[in-house]
């Protein structure tokens, strides 16, 4: 028992007990930024400390085989921390106007804690108890803002289809364990009797149970719904935090438990990503509110990523590990802008944001800039994220996958540019825009970010290959 | 009769069955949070039945039936105080009324 790997899920535990408290405490005409301020402290102090715990040789488990912390959990816990803590930076001016923002807060750090569980889950056990922390904390977040109708449609319709893939996730589960007599997926992994009927179907619910959770194409109903109701910076945190941390434990389960049944179901994830890729795409084209828009994009970017899963080599998952990367880099900033034009014009559609060059012009360039990562054009990481990964997918020799995301990236230009278009060539109905200090930093950093690692991209390249190299594929 | 582990596992399948059923049929919001509560329960009969019928190493299953319990307690909280939301900015709770958002 070295309880010691549990130090980053027990400060944020204890951080967000202590925000639940002092909210409880500070009189209620109070601004709760201080506990912001403290939150956004020590969460940056823990992401520093974590570059530490990056080790050679055998990694540590903690309470037989529940909870493993390897170099890919490492990695994954600091992006985690990272989304969280921009998204506390862009949400101070927001959560302000918010009836209950401590506690919006301290639901922000239960995500936190859910994904930070999930990183690290090397047993169905632990995967089922991060996965449903940090669903049921976004149920609540998702449906936060007070007399808003379509804030609390997002809440009732992220709610209901989130809680029937869990329990299709938790049947398949259960079937897996039926089979396969355990729960650890090193146990699984050892396993040879694959070809159980009764396996199989579990093995089939629990990948249908991750699609509803990282929306794939033919499981997306919900997320174009959520994404456009919920508020603003909550968007931001399910797209980049959510998502991460399904893709971390979907990894997982795909090259740690059921290893041995990869070349199977891996010609059936190819598909899927090029359904993403070519739905999520076409069906950004039309859309008017830019919320809406990144929902689809979104999509998209799944699939670019689950082509990296395709590869299934080292070289696969690091491009992965890569991808979400500057993923959440990008959309760090594209909402924090969003946030600013959603407080102080009333909405996220093209009137909107229209003429956002004259009334902000830093926003609307990092706008332009995280926009073209996610589109993937050359001064930016988007460009080198989207060469690894078809680098990689092209030597496991799915040449027609990296075409049809080749294809697909340039249609996806399309849509990103008439944002942009609008930003400087729409009139704007807003002359002056307002922005504070944490968002200037906020999208200064992420504009560095995407740019400065667009041309030097080796530095997070090294960092990538040592995560996933956990991984004994 | 003889009750074995197939009796319990077709019982627990019809369950799921029952509760998907239910939730693509029913309008109201608290008959599909009590059809979710089915589908749940489903599997903690699959998970304490393959328990208690195979040579399992260990009590895993029973443990996973706990938390899942307990996750769905949580769940349906935090789906009761969404719905009571719904019902102050809607004034109803049949969901084919709750559709602001299209596209």
């Amino acid at each position: 028992m070295n309880i010691y790997i549990l130090y980053p899920e027990i400060t944020v535990l204890l951080l967000t007990l202590l925000i639940v408290i002092m909210d409880l405490l500070l009189p209620v005409q109070e601004t709760r930024r201080s506990l912001a301020y403290i939150a956004v402290m020590v969460l940056g102090c823990l992401f520093i400390s974590l570059f530490y715990q990056y080790h050679f040789g055998i990694s540590p488990y903690f309470y037989n085989k529940l909870f493993y912390f390897d170099n890919y959990a490492i990695f994954f816990k600091q992006l985690f921390l990272l989304a969280v803590i921009f998204t506390i930076m862009l949400s101070l001016d927001y959560a302000d106007d918010l009836r209950y923002s401590g506690e919006y807060y301290a639901m922000l750090l239960f995500s936190l804690l859910g994904m930070m569980v999930l990183a690290s889950a090397n047993d169905f056990v632990t995967m089922f108890i991060g996965l449903e922390l940090m669903t049921i904390s976004f149920y609540i977040l998702a449906a936060f803002k007070n007399n808003d109708e379509n804030s609390s449609e997002a809440g009732i319709k992220y709610l209901i289809m989130g809680s029937v893939a869990t329990a299709v996730t938790l049947y398949g589960i259960s079937l897996i364990y039926g089979a396969g007599h355990s729960l650890d997926f090193n146990v699984l992994a050892a396993e040879t009797r694959f070809f159980v009927p009764l396996m199989l179907t579990g093995i089939v619910l629990l990948i249908i149970g991750m699609f509803f959770k990282l929306s794939i194409m033919p499981f997306h109903m919900w997320s174009p719904d959520v994404y456009e109701g919920a508020p603003t910076p909550i968007t931001g945190l399910l797209a980049m935090g959510s998502k991460a941390a399904a893709i971390a434990v979907f990894i997982r389960i795909l090259f740690v438990a059921f290893l041995h049944t990869a070349n199977y179901f891996l010609p059936v994830l190819a598909v899927f990503a090029a359904i993403c890729m070519i739905g999520g795409n076409i069906a950004a084209i039309k859309q008017k509110n830019i919320k809406r828009m990144l929902a689809y994009s979104s999509i998209a970017q799944v699939g670019y990523i689950l082509v990296g899963f395709c590869a299934a080599s080292p070289q696969g998952i690091k491009s992965v590990l890569f991808y979400v990367f500057l993923y959440i880099v990008a959309n760090i900033g594209a909402f924090a802008v969003l946030t600013v034009v959603d407080k102080q014009n009333k909405g996220t559609d093209d009137k909107a944001i229209a003429g956002l060059s004259k009334s902000a012009p830093l926003l609307a360039m990092v706008m332009t800039i995280s926009l073209l990562s996610m589109a993937g054009i050359p001064p930016t990481v988007g460009f080198v994220g989207k060469l690894y990964l078809f680098l990689a997918v092209v030597e496991q020799g799915y040449i027609w996958l990296a075409f049809i995301g080749f294809i697909m990236s340039m249609i996806s230009v399309y849509y990103y540019l008439r944002v942009v278009k609008v930003m400087y060539i729409g009139k704007a109905n807003n002359d002056y825009i307002n922005v504070s200090a944490a968002i200037k930093i906020t999208v200064i950093i992420s504009m560095l970010t995407t740019l400065l690692l667009g041309i030097w991209p080796q530095y997070l390249s090294v960092l990538t290959n040592f995560a996933a190299i956990s991984f004994a594929l | 009769m003889h009750v074995g582990l197939t009796q319990v596992l077709i019982l627990s399948a019809l369950l799921f069955c029952i509760g998907l059923y239910g939730i693509l049929v029913k309008r109201n919001l608290f008959a599909i949070l009590m059809c979710i509560e089915i589908m749940l329960n489903a599997v903690n009969i699959n998970f304490a039945a393959f328990n208690y019928f195979l040579p399992m190493p260990d009590l895993s299953g029973q443990v996973m039936m706990i938390f899942s319990i307990t996750v769905a307690a949580a769940e349906v909280a935090v789906g009761l105080a969404i719905i009571f939301k719904i019902y102050h900015d809607f004034k109803t709770v049949n969901i084919d009324k709750i559709n602001n958002m299209k596209g």
